[in-house]
């Protein structure tokens, strides 16, 4: 295999890892912006979509439409953990926030295990999703789970593009994000602005729940707790709290992993999180606002 | 110090150490877990409830002190055995519990300082992210250094040296070097620096060094927890000091009360009572004419529940601000202008 | 006829320090009333408290008649009381186009609001050649245009404005002035916090004088320009 061929395939790779980051990371950034809050019960919205997927595809119910349902039970349980959880401790301080998001995920990960068992579930996915594609001779391979995959991100940005520019909700979300009393005083609906954040983030976690979950072949009550802290630091590559920001640092994170592992010596892979995390740390120290240079101002 | 409450406390220990081998050996157990994670948790309190620095990290060190105390006490014919790559001299060295125990907790105080000289230094969210970062680190670096630490495989054929005596030993320092530290006028300038950083930095408090010390002294407490509970469960790997435990003790942290550590102490208690309780119930129980069926796992959902409506209801915990102190009422009111919240209690 | 805006005995605390110590206030419909003062004299504080921003200790805030101390900010927007901040406070990464809709975040008439954007643009027209541009990038006079443009998408009956002159040079200053004038003759109240009491004083026909939360002085413009004291504090030289 030559080094274009073998470059080509890694970037396949990277474009189907970063699409999955960028979709979690969104949705954290979109809670941060407005929020403060660092949600680490994110990730338990991945498990929700993935699991819904497969409880419903037990019960008969065909692939596109147990897809949609992940999806739309990924939302609900964020409009859920929303109002009991989040809601209530608003307007505390941040630590306490952090502490609530910590108690949720506790809450949800040990519901799951409870519900599932912890062991991994097989991932039932229809014929046609393994069907694979050769390029160049058959060097360079992709299935259509990571067509799925791409096609699915795009549509997914292109929807929130769409609702952040166009509808009132989504200018009210950047404007929130932006400047929270200035919304305030024009009257931007902050409350109905949360929710929203809230839906759209655990919606897009649970597609990519699904999407990982078909990319891996399983599902586990704990799938969603490493993607979460990586999509994280993606978000922080790009610069935490925007959507760009967390589009950009999905996939240039994603490219990062697949670099250290494909293109580093073998005895440095296993240190691949270190890394990442090491990575994450330098960025902290030097450079917080990731690539975009995001800066946020505490406007009182 | 003050002789009475001194010698109140001591002879309160004592007899704990002399009644636990009698009560039985799983109460037995339970006790020397929870005087373990008492001195975990009051570490972390020390750093988090003081500083206002949120660190999610000293799990980590707890894991360091672990693996490095049982890698120094392990005879030398299980070396052989299992650690065959050990380099050099650490392959040839075994260490008594007190020697090996120390020495943990001076490679924690060093990886705390190197870490925390840049860390310390940022801010809020930043920070709590960056010790999240540590965690991970250490976790990954314990499961792939197979040399020292057999990786993801158990590390087994610990010697177990940890009785309820080195348990009450090592809790006792814990609480006077912490409670030294945290009244004194450095401690008072932590607490200070925690309420209101521009204010602190107005009056010339050194917010740097505060807050590594406070870091770095936590460090060298939960490496001496992770060496005690290493020669407690005797086998374990690295999984046992990440995420799971982190968010147990946090809830044990908040239960009690993060700002003080007398909180901090009784939070591990209720939970830990807690916990049994619950876990008893798990199996199934009877209320009346209404049978509930075994339903393993509820115990952590419905702590995980509880931890949920302390942060709504009383995200200062059972405690809040209050101490149980053994500094002397004398030094103590030199330190006049301390928070209000501070109540003596009257022995 | 009810009040356009009456508080009573108004007392507002941030923490521990008492901002508003129990002031008065009262505007008719039409009105325009500038509150004057140094910094930290509660200013802000009382427009802050009227859109509900900050909730009041004690004391009653009426608009027309209706007791708006404990609504929302977005509630008392929709009612037709539009607060352009101090600082602007234009979304900066929006465009101007987007600040203006945002304006209109308590409106349903798409039709009227598309309408009102037209009219700001005839107002302020370097908003319309503007539109596509992110607010962050318009000059401070700019900025300030567009944040008044922004409160009076609201179609408001009371507009508070929260220190208008600030950081603008002197002509720029003329030009708001001039927009505010209009304003009133379109029949809009205006509540006007200012320290620049000399511009302030030209446009309102009456005015009151804070310090350290209290009223200290109040009268028409033509009085207190005349009022020695008041010459002296705010209307002297060296500004």
């Amino acid at each position: 295999m030559n080094v274009f061929d073998y470059v080509s395939q890694q970037l396949v790779n990277a474009v189907s890892l970063g699409s999955l980051y960028a979709l979690i990371a969104v949705g954290l950034s979109l809670v941060f912006g407005i929020l403060n809050l660092i949600n680490f019960a994110h990730g338990d919205m991945m498990m929700v979509g993935a699991f819904a997927a497969l409880l419903l595809q037990s019960a008969g119910v065909p692939f596109p439409v147990a897809l949609l349902g992940g999806i739309v039970f990924g939302g609900l349980a964020g409009f859920v953990m929303e109002r009991t959880a989040f809601r209530p401790v608003r307007g505390a301080p941040d630590v306490t926030m952090l502490l609530t998001s910590l108690g949720v995920t506790y809450i949800l990960e040990n519901l799951g295990i409870l519900l599932f068992s912890a062991s991994p579930r097989n991932f039932p996915l229809p014929a046609w999703l393994g069907h694979v594609y050769k390029l160049a001779g058959g060097r360079i391979t992709f299935t259509n789970i990571n067509v799925l995959t791409l096609v699915f991100s795009v549509v997914a940005f292109l929807f929130l593009y769409w609702f952040v520019t166009r509808t009132a909700v989504g200018l009210g979300m950047r404007a929130t994000a932006e400047d929270l009393i200035a919304a305030r005083l024009v009257g931007v609906r902050v409350n109905l602005v949360i929710v929203v954040a809230f839906v759209l983030a655990s919606a897009f976690a649970g597609l990519a729940g699904m999407l990982w979950a078909a990319q891996v072949g399983v599902a586990y009550p704990l799938m969603g707790f490493t993607p979460m802290l990586k999509s994280f630091v993606a978000a922080i590559i790009g610069g935490f709290g925007t959507i760009e920001g967390a589009l950009l640092g999905g996939y240039v994170l994603g490219a990062l992993e697949i670099a250290i592992v494909a293109f580093l010596p073998p005895s440095v892979s296993p240190y691949r999180d270190a890394i990442v995390f090491g990575l994450l740390i330098v960025l902290l120290l030097f450079r917080p606002g990731g690539i975009t240079n995001v800066r946020r101002e505490v406007k009182l | 110090m003050r002789p009475g409450r001194l010698v109140l406390f001591a002879a309160g220990m004592v007899a704990v150490g002399l009644a636990a081998p009698h009560i039985g050996e799983y109460p037995m157990r339970v006790l020397l877990v929870m005087g373990i994670e008492i001195i975990m948790v009051v570490s972390m309190a020390l750093s988090n409830g003081f500083t206002g620095v949120f660190s999610l990290g000293h799990v980590g060190f707890i894991g360091l002190g672990a693996y490095a105390a049982a890698i120094l006490t392990l005879p030398v014919t299980a070396k052989h055995a299992y650690l065959r790559d050990l380099p050099g001299f650490l392959s040839h060295v075994s260490l008594g519990f007190l020697p090996a125990t120390l020495v943990a907790g001076a490679l924690c105080v060093l990886v705390a300082f190197l870490v925390g000289l840049p860390l310390m230094r940022l801010s809020g969210h930043y920070v709590t992210v960056a010790t999240l970062g540590l965690l991970v680190i250490v976790n990954v670096v314990l499961v792939n250094a197979d040399a020292f630490t057999r990786g993801s495989r158990t590390f087994t054929g610990v010697l177990p040296y940890t009785t309820i005596w080195w348990v009450l030993g090592w809790l006792a320092v814990t609480w006077l070097v912490s409670s030294r530290i945290a009244y004194s006028p450095f401690g008072r300038a932590m607490r200070v620096s925690r309420e209101d950083l521009v204010a602190a930095e107005a009056v010339g408090i050194d917010i740097l060094p505060t807050r590594l010390t406070a870091f770095v002294v936590s460090a060298f407490f939960s490496g001496v927890a992770g060496a005690l509970y290493a020669h407690y469960l005797t086998s374990f790997s690295p999984h046992a000091f990440y995420f799971p435990l982190m968010i147990q003790l946090l809830v044990m942290l908040v239960v009690g009360g993060m700002s003080s550590l007398t909180g901090a102490s009784v939070g591990v208690v209720v939970v830990t009572i807690l916990s049994e309780v619950l876990r008893n119930l798990e199996r199934g129980f009877h209320l009346g004419a209404l049978h509930v069926p075994p339903l393993y796992g509820a115990s952590q959902v419905t702590l995980g529940v509880i931890f949920i409506l302390i942060m709504v209801f009383r995200p200062q915990g059972l405690l809040g601000d209050f101490e149980l102190v053994l500094v002397p009422r004398s030094r103590r009111s030199r330190l006049a202008g301390t928070t209000p919240e501070e109540t003596e209690v009257q022995a | 006829m009810p009040e356009m805006l009456a508080l009573q005995d108004l007392s507002v605390n941030y923490g521990p320090v008492a901002a508003l110590k129990g002031i008065d206030l009262s505007l008719q419909e039409g009105e325009a009333v500038a509150l004057l003062g140094a910094n930290g004299a509660g200013k802000s504080t009382t427009l802050r408290t009227v859109s509900g921003i900050v909730r009041p200790r004690q004391g009653s805030v009426r608009y027309r008649g209706k007791d708006i101390g404990r609504l929302d900010p977005g509630v008392i927007v929709g009612l037709g009381v539009a607060h352009c901040p101090e600082g602007r406070r234009v979304f900066a990464g929006m465009t101007v186009l987007e600040n203006l809709k945002l304006g209109a975040s308590r409106r349903g008439d798409e039709a009227g609001v598309r309408q009102d954007i037209g009219r700001m643009e005839e107002l302020f027209p370097v908003l319309g050649e503007r539109r596509q541009q992110r607010a962050g990038t318009l000059s401070g006079g700019e900025q300030q245009m567009l944040a008044i443009a922004r409160a009076l998408m609201s179609s408001p009956r009371l507009l508070l404005l929260d220190e208008p002159s600030l950081g603008l040079a002197p002509l720029l200053v003329e030009t708001i002035f001039e927009t505010l004038a209009e304003l009133k003759r379109a029949g809009v109240t205006l509540l006007l916090v200012e320290q620049n009491a000399r511009v302030a004083l030209e446009l309102v026909d009456r005015a009151l004088v804070l310090r350290t939360g209290n009223v200290v002085a109040s009268g028409s413009s033509a009085e207190l320009k005349r009022d020695p004291q008041v010459v002296e504090a705010y209307l002297g030289g060296g500004r």
